[in-house]
């Protein structure tokens, strides 16, 4: 579903990513983990299209279209979903708005009829509640004021609603209690443990993989996958190390 | 006690903070000689109308497009709408700015003793477009004014407000929002006079701008003139750039360019117009102004 081959990005003309080569199949959860500046963030900005994150070789196929030569937002339409470490507040645009608005255009881009208001709230009603998140917030302005779990979770929503074919999770386990990392582990499943569904979970901690288990876990470091496994591996890097492990 | 604070900030899209000198230079030169014909035919005639033409000395015309104003007939600078407002009555005027020509549109307001006065509008005129509001408030009345320049093109377009508080207790709130892009200009002259009477007063100035490219800029002068001295005066001019993380983020989750921008745009201007309570105007004017983005390529 998606392949990676020999990847090497730049960011301010600093080479991050060092000929990075991995693929994922459909019905497929894979897991990368990585000591800090690995290249784990730029990899999933790098795959989102972001400004500032220039790719210097390589190729990125996904569902077979070159995904390199996509905007961002052809990308997404694609059904491709990036969740953001770190998510953007956009004080002014509702909730409801923005992802209404995000997803007919997704839809309309598939050449597919635009949902209603009213469906359209009836989805995200359903979604929120998957995450048992308060419909009330989806009524705010995007991300303004929300808390970092509230922000994680949030986004987790956003992905039920826009139910993407794959989804590029960077550090979503990051900033979240106990109980609201359950929340969104059980919510990953149930949105992503789909047929014909992918998902690339980027993490610090094995922690998260208690509830989505991975089917296979990827080592990065200095821009390269250094090393892959099954679950294990993650338990293993817990225990060990990241040097220990990768060395 | 008398405070006078006099201060502006301008920007551009390359400078978003700092300042830069008066543009349109071109336009405000001298060889163009506007003051000179308008003060000769104040000398010729001594029409009543010849005392309201304004120079370029006059701090309240110091940006405007005297090139585009000589094409105005001279009787269009004494023409006021006077609007008086009854002690307790509430009015509200919407207008929109929009034409081909230079425009001058210039309201008087009356405001009596607990009145209420609302003024909104949309400044998106393809030429020189002012519109210039006085307004004398008495006891306890309120001036509520919410304002959006908008376009592209070479245009300058202004909204210039003198307001006098000009007895105890009265309040006035204006907001005004400034998207420009090309080479335009938007201004906001805001002028408070509070009288020595005028103890109580509450008076707020917003603006902000929003510069869609290089080229662009905005200049906000808010000007305070206080003679009372139990008095609340506070305003805020600030001018920056599209949000380029909410654009990238609104585009990975499928949104494209132009429609992010005019999000982006419905929201910062969304302020201007927060005070208005009838829906059907406000959908009306930022309808105006959405439309006068539209023609951004």
């Amino acid at each position: 579903m998606l392949k990676i081959d020999n990847l090497h990005a730049t960011v301010g003309g600093t080479e991050i990513l060092r000929g990075l080569t991995l693929e994922v199949g459909a019905d497929e959860i894979h897991a990368i983990m990585g000591p800090n500046g690995a290249g784990k963030s730029t990899l999933a900005y790098v795959l989102g299209g972001r400004p500032g994150y220039e790719v210097t070789g390589g190729s990125v196929t996904f569902a077979g279209q070159d995904l390199l030569a996509l905007e961002p937002h052809e990308r997404a339409a694609a059904g491709l979903f990036l969740g953001f470490q770190y998510p953007v507040e956009i004080p002014g645009v509702s909730n409801v708005q923005f992802l209404r608005e995000a997803l007919n255009a997704q839809r309309k881009a598939r050449g597919q009829e635009p949902l209603s208001g009213g469906d359209f709230l009836k989805l995200a009603r359903e979604k929120a509640g998957l995450l048992r998140f308060d419909m009330e917030m989806l009524k705010r302005p995007v991300n303004v004021g929300f808390s970092g779990g509230e922000k994680k979770r949030a986004e987790m929503v956003q992905m039920g609603i826009l139910d993407p074919r794959f989804a590029v999770l960077d550090e979503t386990d990051s900033g979240l209690d106990i109980d609201a990392l359950r929340i969104v582990g059980e919510g990953i499943n149930a949105i992503m443990r789909k047929p014909d569904r992918g998902v690339l979970l980027i993490t610090h901690y094995q922690r998260l993989l208690d509830y989505v288990r991975p089917d296979y876990v990827h080592v990065l470091s200095k821009g390269r996958i250094v090393k892959s496994g099954g679950p294990e591996l993650a338990h293993q890097l817990e225990s060990e190390g990241y040097e220990a492990v990768a060395a | 006690m008398m405070v006078r604070d006099e201060r502006s900030a301008s920007g551009n899209a390359s400078q978003p903070t700092s300042s830069v000198p008066p543009h349109h230079e071109r336009r405000n030169l001298p060889a163009a000689h506007p003051e000179e014909r308008l003060r000769s035919r104040e000398g010729a005639s001594r029409s009543h109308v010849s005392k309201d033409l304004p120079t370029q000395r006059d701090e309240a015309w110091r940006y405007a497009d005297f090139a585009a104003l000589e094409t105005l007939a001279p009787e269009a600078f004494g023409q006021w709408k006077d609007i008086a407002l009854a002690p307790g009555e509430t009015r509200r005027e919407c207008l929109v700015l929009g034409g081909t020509g230079p425009e001058l549109y210039r309201v008087r307001l009356t405001v009596g003793e607990g009145a209420r006065a609302e003024l909104f509008a949309v400044n998106f005129g393809a030429d020189y477009a002012r519109l210039e509001v006085e307004v004398r408030l008495a006891r306890g009345a309120h001036f509520e004014f919410g304002g959006v320049t908008i376009g592209g093109g070479e245009a300058t377009r202004e909204f210039v407000t003198r307001t006098v508080h000009a007895e105890p207790e009265a309040t006035s709130n204006q907001v005004v929002r400034a998207v420009h892009w090309g080479q335009a200009t938007g201004n906001f002259l805001g002028r408070i006079d509070v009288a020595r009477e005028a103890q109580k007063t509450d008076a707020a100035q917003d603006f902000k701008g929003l510069l869609l490219e290089r080229g662009a800029s905005t200049n906000a002068k808010p000007e305070l003139e206080i003679f009372a001295d139990d008095v609340k005066c506070a305003h805020g001019a600030a001018i920056g750039q599209m949000d380029e993380a909410a654009r990238y983020y609104m585009a990975a989750r499928g949104i494209p360019p132009e429609t992010a921008r005019k999000l982006l745009v419905r929201a910062f201007i969304a302020a201007a117009f927060v005070a208005l309570e009838d829906d059907g105007e406000r959908e009306r004017l930022m309808d105006a102004a959405l439309r006068a983005l539209g023609d951004k390529g």
